[in-house]
C-alpha cells in the first residue's frame, strides 16, 4: 500500500492550525519522496511521522483499536512462531528464503499495527502473549519439520480468514480497511506457498487453494480452520449450478471468513 | 512488470472525456446528468462507440471486477488450449487448470450477480503473449494475478455494501494464492511468491487505483472501458 494514499486519507481532525500545518508539510515531504521513486525508503520511514496525525476521520476509534489489537495478537503469534522456527534450526536450508521472508512480513505487520494503534488511533497495542506452540505437548514444531510446516499452514490459512472476517468491521475507515486488505493478501500468498511446499515434499496433497474445506493431513485439531470453506454459494448464487464447474474447484475459488470468536478459539490452542 | 503499467490504448479516450468533464465548469449534478446520458451521446462522442460504461457506486465496482475477471478468464481459456499447456509438467497443468476454472467461475458469478447491469463481453487481444512458450504464459499469468490482487485491494475502500466487500474479500485472497503459486513456478523456492516488488517495508501489498489497473489491462483489452462514474471517495 502506498503511504501517500494513506496520508491523503487521514484528515487532521484538530482545531490547532499548528498541527494542520505540520500535517500538510509532512504530507508534502512524502510526495517528494514519492517523486524520487523511493518507494521502499518511503515506506520504511513514515510511521514515526504519523504521530503528527491526531485522528483518523469518521470511524469509531475504540472499535478500530479493538479490531487492530485482535489482528496484532495473531501477528504476534505468527511472528514468534517463525522467529522460533528460524532460531531452532528446524527449517530446511533450501527453504530458508521462504521462511525468512514470511518472518519479515509478520514482524513488519506487528510493527505496523502497533504503530497505527498507538500513534494514529492513540490506543494501546496489546503486548505479546505467551505462546505454547506445542499446544500442551501435542506438537513438536521446532524439532520436527513436517510439523513446523503443518502448523505454519494452519496459522496462515487462519490469518486469511481472520482478516477477511474483520473487513466489514473496519469498512467505515478507508485507511484501516485498505491496510487490512493489504495485509490479508500477503497472508494469502504465504498460505499458498506453504501449502504447495508441503505437497511438494510429499507431506500432503493440498494445493495452494483450499478444496472443499479439507484439512488434508493436518491434525484433526485444525478442522475449525477449514470448516465452511466448502461453501459454493455467494451472494445467493450457487456457482456450481450456475457454471457446471465441479464443487471442489468452485470451493477453491472463494475463501471464507471467520469471526473473531472462531479465530480466538483456534488461537487459544497455542496460548500458554 | 512496471513497463506493462503504462500502455494506454482504449483508455486514452476515457481520459479525454474525463478531462472534458473536469475542465468544464459543470456542477457535480450536471456532470452526473451528462454521464447518465452517455449512451445517448455516442454520436457526439465517437470514441465511446463499442465501449462499455462500468457505471457508478457498487454496481460500477462489481462491473470493474467483472471486467478483470473477464480478462483473466479469457486468458486462461486460451492458455489451456495452447502449446505450452499441452506439454506442461503435471504440477503446472494442475495449477493453470485449476486457475482457469476459478477465473471462469468468478467471471460467471459476476455476470449473474450483476444481471442486467452487467457490462457486455470485452474484446481481448493477447497477440503479445506466446501461448506456446512457458515463460511468456507464466509471466502474463503473474501480471494478471498480481494486477487482480492490487485492483481488489485498491477498490475495497469504495465499496458501500458490506456483503459486496466480503465477496470481494473472498475472491482477492484466492487471486493472491494464484499469484504466489505462479510466481513460485517461475522462480521456485525463492521469496518471489510475496516479493519486495509488491510488498513494502510495512508488510503491506501494493494497491492500484481504477485508472492504473485499467491502463494496465488496456494492453490486453481492446474494448474501451469508461470508468468515469466509479466512486472517487
Amino acid at each position: 500500500m502506498n503511504l501517500l494514499n494513506l496520508l491523503d486519507k487521514m484528515c487532521p481532525e484538530t482545531s490547532s492550525p499548528e498541527e494542520k500545518d505540520m500535517f500538510f508539510s509532512r504530507r508534502e515531504a512524502f510526495r517528494q519522496f514519492g517523486d524520487m521513486g523511493k518507494k521502499v525508503a518511503m515506506a520504511a520511514v513514515p510511521l514515526g511521522l504519523l504521530s503528527a496525525l491526531p485522528k483518523v476521520a469518521k470511524a469509531d476509534t475504540a472499535s478500530l483499536i479493538g479490531v487492530l489489537n485482535f489482528a496484532l495478537t495473531l501477528e504476534h503469534l505468527e511472528y514468534r512462531y517463525y522467529q522460533m522456527g528460524i532460531e531452532s534450526g528446524v527449517i530446511a536450508g533450501a527453504d530458508a528464503a521462504i521462511f525468512n521472508k514470511i518472518r519479515d512480513h509478520e514482524l513488519a505487520h506487528v510493527n505496523f499495527l502497533s504503530e497505527v494503534i498507538s500513534s494514529v488511533l492513540k490506543g494501546t497495542p496489546v503486548s505479546e502473549p505467551a505462546f505454547d506452540f506445542t499446544a500442551g505437548g501435542n506438537f513438536s514444531p521446532f524439532t520436527d519439520y513436517p510439523t513446523f510446516l503443518a502448523l505454519s499452514q494452519a496459522f496462515e490459512d487462519t490469518g486469511v480468514r481472520a482478516y477477511k472476517g474483520q473487513a466489514g468491521n473496519v469498512m467505515e475507515n478507508d485507511v484501516v480497511l485498505t491496510a487490512a486488505l493489504s495485509i490479508h493478501s500477503v497472508e494469502a500468498r504465504h498460505a499458498s506457498m506453504v501449502r504447495r511446499l508441503r505437497t511438494k515434499k510429499g507431506q500432503d496433497t493440498v494445493k495452494g487453494w483450499i478444496t472443499n474445506g479439507s484439512i488434508g493431513t493436518l491434525p484433526a485439531a485444525t478442522q475449525a480452520i477449514y470448516t465452511g470453506e466448502e461453501n459454493v454459494t455467494h451472494g445467493g448464487v450457487n456457482v456450481v449450478n450456475l457454471t457446471g464447474i465441479d464443487a471442489g474447484a468452485v470451493s477453491e475459488g472463494w475463501d471464507e471468513p471467520l469471526n473473531k470468536d472462531q479465530v480466538l478459539g483456534i488461537a487459544s490452542l497455542f496460548l500458554a | 512488470m512496471k513497463n506493462e503499467l503504462i500502455k494506454p490504448q482504449g483508455l486514452v479516450k476515457n481520459a479525454n472525456r474525463r478531462q472534458f468533464l473536469r475542465t468544464g465548469t459543470l456542477s457535480v449534478a450536471a456532470a452526473g446528468l451528462l454521464l447518465v446520458g452517455c449512451n445517448d451521446d455516442e454520436d457526439m462522442m465517437p470514441p465511446m462507440d463499442g465501449g462499455v460504461m462500468l457505471g457508478s457506486g457498487d454496481i460500477g465496482i462489481l462491473n470493474y471486477a467483472y471486467a478483470l475477471e473477464q480478462l483473466e478468464a479469457a486468458f486462461y481459456a486460451t492458455v489451456i488450449k495452447g502449446g505450452y499447456f499441452a506439454n506442461a509438467s503435471a504440477e503446472e497443468k494442475q495449477v493453470l487448470g485449476d486457475v482457469e476454472k476459478h477465473e471462469r467461475a468468478h467471471k460467471e458469478f459476476f455476470k449473474a450477480a450483476l444481471g442486467s447491469a452487467a457490462i457486455a463481453d470485452l474484446e481481448v487481444d493477447f497477440s503479445s503473449i506466446n501461448f506456446g512458450d512457458r515463460m511468456s504464459v507464466l509471466t502474463a499469468a503473474k501480471t494478471f494475478e498480481d494486477l487482480g490482487v492490487a485492483a481488489y485491494n485498491g477498490a475495497g475502500q469504495f465499496i458501500e455494501d458490506v456483503n459486496y466487500l466480503v465477496i470481494a474479500g473472498k475472491i482477492v485472497s484466492v487471486e493472491a494464492r494464484h499469484a504466489a503459486a505462479i510466481r513460485d513456478l517461475i522462480n521456485p523456492g525463492s521469496a518471489d511468491f510475496a516479493g519486495d516488488d509488491l510488498i513494502d517495508a510495512n508488510g503491506l501489498e501494493r494497491t492500484l487505483n481504477f485508472s492504473q489497473v485499467l491502463t494496465a489491462a488496456s494492453t490486453y483489452v481492446t474494448t474501451p472501458i469508461d470508468f468515469s462514474q466509479l466512486p472517487t471517495a
